[in-house]
Parts: structure tokens; C-alpha cells; sequence
């Protein structure tokens, strides 16, 4: 088991935290997506093909380097569809037809991954065609991403599918979200052309998914930690700087406490994502039933600690606050994550 | 001999010489100073201690690597708890050469049994409050005073003893450390009964103790700062221990109490799984600076925040655990009730929660210090345990 980072991988975190604080510093990201920085952070930096295989293109590195790569998307808030991408992705590095994840790779395509319900019906299947009809309620990315992968029933058991979203047979709306960096929206397929990936995905994705979005969550919280630690230590309250008084300093350790453990839970996750296949389904769960309710918990405060500034539109505490609860309930209600956790201690 | 293969042969060791579990007549001392001994002659005490003072100069890889193995036992290590894990680095890193050469090996070797004299009764969380009194005699020191809480005192053959050497000065500026005789006729050592029955504390007397210049530890008035290092090393140790078989014998982890509960209630599955998040969350962090330890960055003050979540984890399981099991563990001297009395005192020893809430704001975050009152007033105007 590994829980510290190697060299090669601190140089990769300064080199997306370098890019990402001159390309999408805080205040830019209400402005929400921009395609250019989404371009360069897949072009020059070649993240969007980090996790894909060599051979497809990608860069063929494992999830201790995609969670390096996500803590810091996830701390700078990032807009855009750069997690979605992952999701997709993951999910694609399980299907037979690799093409899109070549496409993805090369950061021709934004993806995004319906999940984790089926609420798409395939039919006229042949081959490597069919048409999908069916709505999604929300969709992580949904308006930015070039492609959507999801499953689909058809009559014979359920395939993965990709659908054009700006193809015929597809409505989007864009959904007002509580998180202001991030969008979600609503897709609905009507007759949309759709590309057969193959037979639905086992193996996996949705652990995977899990300790993807666990990395950014750990992000979000260090983020907000360091923020509030900073205000702690120049704001005056009573003649004294505020990060002076026990009310403050121990609340701040507590978060403390919790960051170190969330980024423990992180680093196995990811080792067990990428070498014990045997410990991801535990691992994955814990990720989430954990760092979820740290994160968000973490965001919570920050913002109390901030006083009455910390509520106001124009500070960006609420920015963490909203996505941290965003991210929480991201992947289904978390209880889902406390269940699956019980049943593989086979309580 | 690489890593792999001293581990190897550690298991091997521990196999063929841990004594077994029954608990024999007479001086508990006996059997734990005689696998001490084997344990040094097999070159297992004092793995990264230097070698001249009687060490193995090993690294910390070795010394996780045996602690890793001796998880499996019950080693009857206790009596030199104290001496181990705080005095005797304290020695090594701050002593003479004179008394590294005389208490360093009889220690590693189980030979002399060690405590440590700090606290008072006025004197805990604010330890530099302390009032025992080191005064000048010729060429020594007579001491007089109380202290508390002192673990091994009844087995101890000595004593590492911060004292008040100057009222005159700021109350850190006033302390030395000393090396006391604990076999002299001038201290009494008292059992103290803490809340689960047990005497595994003492109070100490001090009536008038020679102590001769030579056993002085560091500068005169200088005590605090070798005070500091003994505390560091007191966190390191507790922390160290922390989560990687801690929960083997408790009554109160998740192992345990599903054997004795009905998981098929989903109210009992979702508080064990809270428990399992926790005692995971904290496993893992352990594991992750054992993990940083090895590859040569030392946690520092980060170590506190291990100790505050065991704390936390100990006082939130054993509260847990009663709630599940009911009015029985409350009865008959139940483990589960017993567990709920061992509980508060890893939140208190070593360091209050309060305590180590304030080093990592102060240490690890960098927060400004509380105002302090105390740091530039003469001790003897300060308002002090029985100084008012």
C-alpha cells in the first residue's frame, strides 16, 4: 500500500496547480467554462488522456496521478467538463470500442457519463448503430460535453452507447445548479443516433468513479481549509487576530484532522483502484461515505468561520460551500455509499 | 541484511522468545526485566539508538518493521514504557556523555526501570506551573515537592524530574532537569486509583532528595527546553502505537461487537459502519505517516493530530459500543463498561484534547498564539497551583 506521493508525482501537482492558478484563478471561475483553458489543460499539460492506455493515446497513468490531478482541479473549483471527461472515460476503458477514448485523449472531445440509473431504450440496433430515446434528468457537464456515454436497454440486455449530444433527436437544458462553477443539465433523446460501444460495463466504474470524485472532493476541502486559515490569520477581531482564539484555532483543528485522514482515505483508494482490485469495492465506498461528509463539512465551516463576509454573494466561501454539497450527493444519496460499504464488510 | 529478511527474522525471534500470556507469581518486574534482557541481546531494544550508548544505529525502517511484527504479541514491555518511549531519548539527545554511558544500556537492557516526574497537582495542561522546588546544597541539589500521575513509579529505579531552580524569573525560565534517585528514603511513592478501578498511576513525594550536580540534565534553568524534547518524543510514542493493531483486543471495534450484536437490524449496521469509517480513517492516517516517517519526513506536530482522533475514536467507540449492547454492559464489570472507564484517559494523558487542538493550530497551521499573561511575570508573583 502507498500513501505518499513520489517525486515524479509532487512535480505533477505544481505543474496543474502552476497552470491552473494562472489559467483559472478563483475569480474567474464564476465566469464558468472556458473551452481554451479545457484545451490547453488536455493539450499542453495532456490530462485529459492521462488515464487512457498508451495505446489509445493516452498517457497510461493510474489513479495515484489522476487523484494528484483532481485534488487540484477540485481546489481551484474548476468549470467545465474536465471531471465529467474522467467519468466518461473510465467507463469507456471498459468497453470494447476504444475510438472515443482515443478522441478524448487527444482532447478532441469532451465527454460526459449518464450514471447510475439506465434511462435510455436502444433500439433499431445493428451493429455498430442504434437510436436512443429517453430523458436524463441531469447530466454532469451536460451542456459543454461533445459526447454522451451511457448505457441503454435494448431488448437483449443493456449496451453502453455514445450519443452526438449536439446531434439530431437531442434537446438540452441547461439546469440552474446550486454549484455556480459547474453545470448540469437535462438531456432528453428522442430517436438520437447513437454509436454501440459494446456490452455494458462491469468491472468497477462505479468504485471508480467514486474514488475519482473523492480526489476532487479532497481538493475542494484543503482549499477551503487553506482559505479560512489564511482569513484566520489577518483578521482582527477585539484586538486580537481571530485564528488566536481557542473558538477559532480548535475548530480549525478539528478540519485539520479531517483533511489528513480524507487525504489517507484518498491515497489508498487510489492505490487499491489501480493495484488490489480485491480492496477497491471497500475502499471506494469508504472514499465516498468518508470524504463526501468531510468535504462538505469542511466547506461548511469555513464559511461560518468567516463571519458574516463568508455569506455574502460576492465571497467566494459560498462557491465551496454549494460544491462541496454538489459533489457530496454527486454520485446518489450517500447512504448508497454507507449500504455498499456495509455489505462488503458483509455486515 | 535487507528489510524483508530482518522482518523475517524478527517474527522468527518474537515466535521462539514472547512469553506466553499466563501472568506468574511474584514480582511482576522479574518477567519482563528477563525478556528484556534477551530482547537486547538480540540486538531488538534501542533499534535506532546510536551504537555507542548501547543502540543498534539502525533506521527507522527496521524499528517499524520489528514494531510491525511485534503487533502480533504481547510483549511485556510496560514497565519500561516510560524509560523507552521518553526518558532515555531524552537522555540521548540532550545528557552527558557521563550519563549516557550510565543509564542508556542498563536501560535498553532492562536492568533499571525508568518514570517521569512533570505534572503536579497544580500542574498539568500548564506544566511549567510546577512547584517542586530543586534548591542548591554544595556542590548539589535538595528537592521538595509533589507530583502526579507518574505511571511505573512503584517499579521505578529512577526518575527524569523537572524542577523549579529560580522563582525569580518567568516560569519557564526557572526549571532544570534532573536525574533522581527513586530508591532514596526521601520519596514516597503513593498508588492512585484513577475512574476504572485501577492503580496504574502514582502520586510522589519528595522530602528533602539529594540529587548530586552530576545527574543534572541540560543547563541550569534550562529544563524547559529538555522538557520539550521528552514531550515530543511522549507524543511520537503514543502516536506510533496508534491503529495499526490498536483495536486487536478492544471489546469496543467492529470485530468485536458483531459478533455479539444483530447486524440484521439496519440501525446497528449503519453506527458499525461509522465506527468502521472512523477507525479507518484514522488506520489509514497512521499508516500514511509511519509511510513519510520511512521515507525520511518526520511528523512533528502533525503527530498530535493523530493522538487528538485516537482520543476521539476511544471516547466515541466505547460510547457507541455500550449504546448498542444496552443496560448489560453496564452491569457485572462488563468489557464494554469497562472500556467506557478506560475511555477518557487517552483524551486527557500525554497531552488534553484542548492541548493538542492548540499545537495544531499553532504548529501545523501556523495560527497566532493566545495572549499570554504568564511568559514575562516572575514566578513567585504568578497565581499557581497553592502560590496565590
Amino acid at each position: 500500500m502507498k500513501l505518499v506521493l513520489s517525486q515524479e508525482q509532487r512535480e505533477l501537482r505544481a505543474a496543474v496547480r502552476a497552470f491552473l492558478g494562472a489559467a483559472s484563478p478563483l475569480p474567474k471561475v464564476r465566469e464558468g467554462y472556458d473551452p481554451e483553458v479545457y484545451a490547453r489543460l488536455s493539450g499542453e499539460l495532456g490530462l485529459s488522456g492521462l488515464i487512457v492506455a498508451e495505446e489509445y493515446g493516452g498517457a497510461g497513468a493510474g489513479f495515484a496521478e489522476l487523484a494528484v490531478v483532481l485534488e487540484e482541479t477540485g481546489a481551484a473549483l474548476l468549470p467545465g467538463p474536465f471531471l465529467a471527461t474522467t467519468f466518461a472515460a473510465i467507463a469507456l476503458a471498459e468497453v470494447p470500442d476504444k475510438e472515443l477514448l482515443t478522441a478524448i485523449a487527444e482532447g478532441r472531445i469532451a465527454a460526459t457519463l449518464a450514471q447510475p440509473s439506465i434511462d435510455l431504450i436502444a433500439d433499431e440496433v445493428a451493429g455498430e448503430s442504434a437510436t436512443v430515446t429517453g430523458t436524463l434528468a441531469q447530466v454532469l457537464s451536460g451542456m459543454e460535453a461533445d459526447v454522451l456515454v451511457s448505457p441503454a436497454l435494448t431488448g437483449d440486455g443493456v449496451i453502453m452507447v455514445a450519443v452526438e449530444l449536439a446531434g439530431e433527436g437531442v434537446t438540452r437544458t441547461a439546469l440552474e445548479t446550486l454549484d455556480l462553477t459547474r453545470g448540469q443539465a437535462r438531456v432528453e433523446l428522442a430517436g438520437a443516433r447513437a454509436r454501440v460501444l459494446g456490452p455494458r460495463t462491469e468491472g468497477g466504474v462505479g468504485d471508480r468513479l467514486a474514488v475519482a470524485l473523492a480526489a476532487e472532493q479532497l481538493g475542494v476541502m484543503r482549499a477551503a481549509l487553506d482559505a479560512i486559515v489564511a482569513y484566520a490569520k489577518v483578521r482582527v477581531t477585539f484586538g486580537r487576530y481571530i485564528g488566536s482564539y481557542q473558538g477559532v484555532k480548535h475548530k480549525l483543528a478539528d478540519m485539520h484532522c479531517k483533511l489528513e485522514q480524507a487525504e489517507s482515505i484518498v491515497r489508498y483508494a487510489a492505490w487499491a483502484a489501480d493495484e488490489s482490485p480485491g480492496e477497491l469495492p471497500e475502499a471506494a465506498a469508504l472514499a465516498q461515505a468518508y470524504v463526501g461528509r468531510a468535504c462538505f463539512e469542511v466547506a461548511r465551516d469555513h464559511l461560518l468561520l468567516h463571519g458574516g463576509i463568508g455569506y455574502t454573494w460576492e465571497h467566494d466561501a459560498h462557491l465551496f460551500y454549494k460544491r462541496a454539497k454538489t459533489d457530496e450527493v454527486l454520485l446518489g444519496p450517500p447512504r448508497v455509499h454507507r449500504a455498499r460499504l456495509a455489505e462488503s464488510l458483509g455486515l | 541484511m535487507n528489510l524483508t529478511d530482518y522482518r523475517r527474522t524478527a517474527r522468527a525471534w518474537l515466535v521462539a522468545n514472547t512469553p506466553s500470556d499466563d501472568r506468574p507469581q511474584g514480582d511482576p518486574t522479574a518477567r519482563a526485566k528477563e525478556f528484556m534482557a534477551k530482547l537486547y541481546d538480540a540486538g531488538y531494544s534501542g533499534i535506532t539508538w546510536p551504537r555507542q550508548w548501547g543502540g543498534q544505529g539502525l533506521t527507522q525502517a527496521e524499528e517499524r518493521a520489528f514494531a510491525a511484527e511485534a503487533t502480533h504479541f504481547t510483549l511485556p514491555l510496560y514497565v519500561f514504557s516510560i524509560g523507552l518511549g521518553m526518558t532515555g531519548p531524552t537522555l540521548v539527545d540532550r545528557g552527558t556523555d557521563e550519563q549516557r554511558a550510565r543509564f542508556v544500556r542498563p536501560l535498553l537492557r532492562g536492568e533499571e526501570i525508568w518514570c517521569q516526574l512533570f505534572s503536579e497537582p497544580g500542574a498539568g495542561s500548564d506544566v511549567a506551573a510546577l512547584q517542586t522546588r530543586a534548591v542548591r546544597d554544595g556542590g548539589g541539589w535538595i528537592v521538595s515537592g509533589q507530583k502526579v500521575w507518574t505511571s511505573v513509579a512503584q517499579y521505578a529505579d529512577w526518575g527524569l524530574l523537572l524542577a523549579r531552580t529560580d522563582v525569580d524569573v518567568p516560569k519557564h525560565k526557572g526549571l532544570t532537569m534532573f536525574v533522581v534517585d527513586m530508591r532514596h528514603p526521601g520519596v514516597t511513592v503513593r498508588p492512585l486509583r484513577d475512574m476504572s478501578g485501577r492503580a496504574n498511576f502514582n502520586e510522589i513525594f519528595f522530602d528533602d532528595v539529594p540529587i548530586p550536580d552530576e545527574h543534572r540534565v541540560g543547563e541550569v534553568n534550562d529544563g524547559w527546553s529538555v522538557a520539550v524534547t521528552t514531550l515530543l518524543h511522549e507524543r511520537l510514542s503514543i502516536s506510533a502505537g496508534v491503529g495499526m493493531g490498536g483495536q486487536k483486543d478492544n471489546p469496543a471495534s467492529v470485530a468485536a461487537l458483531r459478533e455479539v450484536l444483530d447486524t440484521s437490524d439496519p440501525l446497528v449496521r449503519d453506527e458499525l459502519v461509522e465506527l468502521h469509517i472512523r477507525s479507518r480513517a484514522l488506520a489509514l492516517f497512521n499508516q500514511r505517516l509511519a509511510q513519510e516517517t520511512n521515507a525520511g519526513v518526520f511528523p512533528g506536530a502533525r503527530g498530535s493530530a493523530a493522538k487528538l482522533l485516537l482520543a476521539e475514536l476511544y471516547l466515541f467507540q466505547a460510547d457507541l459500543a455500550t449504546r448498542l449492547a444496552g443496560p448489560a454492559s453496564v452491569v457485572g464489570g462488563h468489557p464494554l463498561g469497562h472500556a467506557l472507564s478506560l475511555a477518557p484517559g487517552m483524551a486527557l494523558g500525554g497531552g488534553t484534547n484542548e492541548i493538542m487542538r492548540n499545537i495544531i493550530g499553532d504548529r501545523v497551521l501556523n495560527l497566532p498564539p493566545e495572549p499570554r499573561v504568564d511568559k514575562t511575570v516572575p514566578f513567585k508573583d504568578l497565581k499557581v497551583g497553592t502560590q496565590t
